[in-house]
């Protein structure tokens, strides 16, 4: 909401100096943060000045400039010569002179030589005055209806010595929007008087009719067949004819301004009209051209199939749940939202009848919501009106149309349906402000806060019973109150006081688990990244789950949640390559998202209550959402250096960030060849704690490499943290640390080549038995070219490195051997292995 | 006792191989040569040696001064031969030392430097400002239903910020599940599970269908606190921010609220943080939002506002580290550029 601060001034008093930065000071206190301060750009001698002659000059460049003698008035110096590009001006034309000394922003005019002249100042276009976008059209004031001698200052003849101060308004605080609502908060928060514009607007206009016998001279009904949520869209509908209005006048400058500072255009006069009194009161109205309407109004929700072209000359199809203003030929508004094409005000409309009505919030912010229509009236109805403002809306409407457009108000003709609804009164504790708060707010403070927000207070002794007024339906239950007594006394009295929680267990043990995975993998020489979890549809399928679809994502490439997370690593690792960090260890802990069957549930339960426990599990039908763990590794892993040669980022270094991961929450992986169709078929690992898969490592799929512009080789492994972690080691067998030595063998055997040496390693270990301390494979040996080295074609040497220890004695040679050939046994029987002579 | 001149004889033979065996040692220059020269006068067949072996020839009267003579003069050619052995041992342990050494400022690096992303860094550091208060760190899904991110949270059915302008909303459409917009859900499933008093601190991501941009993310991290206790006051929910404040920016810093509006809190304030680091000077810096738990949010969990009452409240991390490290644009925090990390490594 914008605010110029001339409106405002006419209903509380404004300081002289910097009003801007004083009134943003004190609505801050009362809860609107200022959003910026418009106008005030235009500085200086700007004046009215008379075009007595001029000569057009064609200039080489091929245009044609103008070299004018203006008269600017005796005090200003006269008459001046000054060059004009623009032509839209005669000979005689009252125009708007900025002299030197003036500025418009930024921009200081100074008397310059240009076009072999010298410009004693220059003649203004609408667009440089920042009142219309015609960058030549020079704003000739007759043609505009704008009065002013010549000399006189144009500043405040146009409305442009004005400066508005915007703020954000929260959404509940509907009756803000309007400068009636803000000069009120603006008067409690400084104690100031303040003059309310709707009883000057009610005591402006004589309507003949006693309060109370609300006159029916036009047709009006409400008649709403479907009310949403228990409430009736419309509750009051007032209707005021003026004849005879004259749409060819200009609007004048000061409400031109005042529109233009709070963001509005000006139109015409009579949409003008409109506009200005909604700003004031907050109050939405809508000017029909009487001569259009056919028969009496109705307002009703919308058939079905029923159509209207709004005013913005759309065609809509309606809604059943549309609130509708009809005549006899149908629909000629969607209810506060907007108006039809058919019934609206042209330039030879003299004949208006104005709606001020009040509609129910709810039904307006959903047929706003559902023509992707927001207006000016619709942001105020979905906020909420004061329903007791209408009349004086209609009033002030008809007051301008008279005053303004020479109109005359038939009093007679005009017509009220509905009433104004009453408010609830609450009741609220003596003291509940500081139960609350904290704070020391005494009742004489909670007292006068209340009323100077305009509600009324029945106090009794233990209990007051505060009447909210008309304008806040926001304020429904005790704390509501509070939060005003709270707002208007000052949010600074709250004293600071630590609150002392139970002890508690810190964090738990999946949490310690994931901090310590992190720590781990950056310690390693990882770098952590955070990647955003929307992927397409093909990085979403990438690993095999089942993803989860977006219905309303903002780029509809990525309209998928991640299942994975090496998809998406996979663009962040392509967008370090394009910043030339090619060489590359990531790694991310993030959650990653499966459909269930079904998941959500069809219906949403209230909240008045806590839902029954079968309802709450309802809720838990989520899409799974475990954490994973993943790491990408591309380039170089050591670079080339002094003594060391390049070596290169693979699947090793894949397998052994799981594996560390793994170690972290005291898990040893086993590792086991495997197929995905996303890696390489070679290459690719399933890793299992016991007989889990958790976890898949290996190297990407060149073919996707290639998709995502990455290099052939791209290291991968993704865990299942949440599993992973549901399997940590709980507990731990300690084992007596024996004080004898080992006895290490080497153990070399002859294996078919396509045996996986971890199923060698795994017989041996099983064969050796319990003496069997330590087991790491030393060498893979395979014949190469002519060198047979005594293998076959189809066969391989492993080499494994044997520690056996026994906890009570020194083991002997012999009992060694013994033990590592009862390995090569199991290993013979398993897969035929033969010991290498 | 008279000396026998066989006697004479052998000393003066004696002298003779141990002046000869002296020499050599001296003149040895490596441990080799020193093995060679030890041969050559202490070994077998060397004149030592073989006057050794000569003893059996003596007299047995005479035996014993001879044993001692040539003794004595194996025993100083041993002696020479073992403090030879030492110089050169060492001289050879200094010259392979000398051999070794490399320049220190050009050794290989094996492993890249690493580090832990700000964000998660400043998450942990935030809670575990509140765990050592006794607080809990709570979790909850980041798609979630509808309930738990809206109606149980007093977001009215029909209020904008459930429409699709603000809110995520998954497929299929009719399921009511949404991506939480606010970490606040956690606090419902918090009031519905826990004991009570609740103290807990939540954590996580949360999105928004705001378009990227220096100050606005679609996906962001959030850390809000709820205390629910008997007798809470809006006094509690000022001193925690300030604990916390004064934690993450030293003592002078400070907690200012404004009146502001969120559904599931009533009062609702905006909180400001006074930052003495601030770039430029101390200054007011906006923080987050908070407030006292609406009734109705109360009520929703099965507690009941005459006992309880409860106050809380959220931050962005990415605000949070953006002022306090100056960062200009948001969009480095998500783009994983391992710069931007790497710059914090393991601290923050």
């Amino acid at each position: 909401m914008r605010i110029p601060l001339s409106w405002l001034a006419e209903h509380v008093e404004l300081p002289k100096e910097h009003p801007a930065e004083w009134l943003h000071a004190q609505l801050v206190r009362v809860g609107f943060e200022e959003e910026a301060v418009h106008g005030g750009e235009l500085r200086g001698p700007i004046v009215v000045g008379r075009v007595l002659e001029f000569v057009e000059e064609p200039q080489k460049n091929g245009k044609t400039i103008r070299w004018c003698q203006v008269d600017v008035g005796e005090v200003n110096g006269g008459v001046r010569g000054i060059v004009c590009g623009a032509l839209n001006f005669e000979v005689g034309d009252r125009v708007v002179v900025t002299l030197p000394g003036s500025a418009l922003g930024d921009f200081e005019i100074a008397a310059r030589k240009t076009y072999g002249h010298v410009s004693d100042g220059m003649i203004a276009s609408v667009r440089e005055l920042g009142i219309g976008d015609d960058h030549d059209g020079i704003l000739r004031l007759d043609e505009a209806g704008i009065p002013g001698e010549v000399g006189a200052d144009a500043l405040a003849l146009l409305g442009l010595d004005d400066q508005a101060v915007e703020i954000n308004v929260t959404p509940d605080r509907g009756y803000a929007l309007s400068i009636r609502g803000i000069a009120r908060e603006l008067a409690s928060s400084v104690g100031r008087p303040f003059t309310d514009p709707a009883e000057t607007a009610r005591a402006a206009v004589d309507f003949g009719g006693a309060s109370g016998t609300a006159p029916a001279g036009f047709p009006l009904a409400i008649d709403d067949g479907a009310p949403i949520r228990g409430a009736v869209g419309c509750s009051r509908f007032i209707a005021r004819v003026v004849r005879g209005i004259d749409q060819s006048r200009p609007t004048p400058a000061w409400m031109a301004g005042r529109l233009r500072l709070a963001g509005m255009r000006s139109v015409s006069l009579g949409v003008d009209i409109t506009n200005y009194v909604m700003l004031e009161l907050g109050q939405p109205t809508h000017a029909y051209d009487l001569g259009k309407l056919q028969g009496g109004i109705t307002v009703r929700r919308a058939h079905a199939g029923e159509r209207i072209t709004t005013l913005d000359d759309v065609d809509r199809a309606l809604h059943e749940e549309d609130l509708l203003i009809t005549d006899d030929r149908g629909a000629i508004g969607i209810a506060g939202v907007m108006g039809g094409a058919e019934t609206e005000m042209d330039a030879s409309t003299t004949d208006v009848l104005i709606e001020a009505a009040t509609f129910d919030a709810v039904s307006i912010g959903r047929s706003s919501r559902r023509h992707r229509l927001i207006s000016e009236a619709s942001k105020r109805f979905e906020r909420g009106v004061d329903p007791a403002v209408a009349d004086a809306a209609a009033a002030r409407v008809a007051q301008l149309l008279v005053e303004l457009a020479g109109g005359t108000l038939e009093t007679e003709l005009g017509a009220e349906v509905g009433e104004v609804p009453a408010m609830t009164p609450i009741p609220i504790p003596v003291g509940f402000w500081r139960t609350l708060m904290g704070a020391d707010y005494t009742d004489d403070e909670a007292r006068t806060a209340l009323l100077a927000i305009g509600a009324s207070i029945d106090e009794g002794a233990e209990t007051w019973t505060v009447t909210p007024p008309t304008w806040r339906p926001d304020i429904v239950d005790r704390e509501s109150l509070v939060e005003e007594i709270a707002r208007i006394v000052g949010f600074d009295r709250i004293p600071s006081v630590l609150p002392v929680a139970p002890p508690g267990r810190g964090l738990t043990r999946a949490q310690r688990l994931r901090r310590a995975v992190a720590n781990g993998l950056a310690s390693a020489g990882l770098t952590e990244v955070l990647v955003a979890p929307f992927v397409s549809e093909q990085q979403a399928r990438m690993t095999g789950a089942e993803p989860v679809r977006l219905e309303n994502a903002l780029d509809a490439e990525r309209s998928w949640m991640r299942a994975a997370l090496v998809p998406g690593m996979l663009d962040t690792a392509h967008r370090n390559l394009g910043r030339g960090l090619t060489d590359l260890a990531l790694f991310e802990l993030g959650r990653v998202f499966h459909a269930i069957d079904g998941h959500g549930t069809a219906e949403l339960p209230g909240a008045a209550e806590r839902p029954a426990d079968d309802v709450l599990a309802d809720l838990d039908r989520l899409p799974a959402q475990p954490d994973h763990a993943a790491v990408l590794l591309l380039g170089e892993r050591v670079r080339k250096q002094p003594g060391r040669p390049v070596e290169r980022y693979g699947l090793a270094d894949a397998i052994e960030s799981a594996e560390r991961i793994a170690r972290t929450v005291g898990l040893e992986l086993e590792v086991r060849q495997a197929q995905r169709e996303w890696l390489h078929p070679g290459r690719a690992a399933e890793l299992l704690v016991g007989e889990t898969v958790v976890g898949v490592a290996g190297e990407l799929l060149p073919a996707i490499a290639a998709e995502a512009d990455l290099p052939r080789v791209v290291a991968v492994a993704e865990l299942d943290l949440s599993a992973l972690i549901g399997l940590a080691r709980v507990g731990l067998e300690t084992q007596v640390i024996a004080p004898v030595p080992a006895a290490t063998q080497d153990l070399s055997l002859v294996v078919p080549i396509d045996v996986p040496a971890g199923e060698v390693r795994r017989a041996v270990r099983e064969g050796a038995g319990a003496l069997l301390e330590h087991i790491a494979l030393v060498d893979d040996y395979r014949s190469a070219g002519s060198d047979h080295g005594g293998l076959g074609a189809h066969e391989k040497s492993l080499t494994f490195a044997l520690r056996f220890r026994a906890l009570d004695r020194t083991l002997t040679a012999a009992e060694a051997s013994e033990a590592k050939l009862a390995g090569l046994a199991v290993a013979a029987e398993r897969f035929g292995a033969k010991l290498r002579e | 006792m008279s000396i026998p001149d066989e006697n004479a004889d052998l000393g003066a033979r004696v002298d003779a191989a141990v002046i000869a065996a002296l020499a050599a040692i001296e003149a040895a220059q490596t441990t080799a040569e020193l093995t060679a020269a030890k041969n050559a006068h202490n070994g077998q067949g060397s004149e030592l040696a073989s006057l050794n072996g000569s003893l059996r020839d003596f007299a047995p009267e005479d035996r014993k001064a001879a044993g001692q003579l040539i003794g004595a003069g194996r025993g100083r050619v041993g002696e020479a031969i073992a403090a030879r052995q030492g110089e050169l041992a060492a001289a050879e342990e200094l010259a392979q030392l000398e051999a070794e050494r490399v320049d220190v400022t050009a050794v290989p690096r094996i492993r890249s430097a690493g580090g832990r992303h700000p964000l998660t860094m400043l998450m942990d550091e935030m809670s575990d400002v509140f765990v050592g208060m006794g607080w809990e760190v709570a979790e909850g899904p980041e798609l979630e239903h509808e309930w738990y991110n809206f109606d149980a949270l007093n977001v009215d059915p029909d209020h904008p910020a459930r429409g699709e302008s603000d809110t995520f909303y998954v497929a299929p459409a009719d399921r009511h599940m949404v991506l939480r917009t606010q970490t606040s859900p956690v606090q419902m499933r918090s009031m519905l599970t826990r004991e009570l008093p609740i103290y807990i601190v939540a954590p996580g991501r949360v999105y928004r269908t705001d378009d990227i941009d220096a100050t606005h993310l679609p996906v962001f991290t959030q850390i809000e606190g709820l205390a629910v206790d008997k007798g809470i006051t809006m006094a509690h929910l000022r001193g925690t921010l300030e604990h916390l404040a004064r934690v993450m920016f030293g003592e002078e810093a400070k907690i200012r609220l404004r009146p502001n509006y969120f559904p599931f809190t009533e009062p609702s304030a905006e909180m400001d943080v006074w930052h003495p680091g601030a770039r430029g000077g101390a200054r007011w810096i906006e923080w987050g939002g908070c407030g006292m738990v609406n009734p109705n949010v109360l009520r929703a969990a099965g507690l009941d506002p005459e006992v309880y009452s409860g106050f809380a409240f959220g931050m962005g991390i990415e605000r949070t580290l953006q002022f306090r490290y100056q960062l200009d644009d948001m969009r480095d925090m998500i783009e994983g550029d391992v710069r931007f990390t790497e710059q914090f490594g393991m601290v923050i």
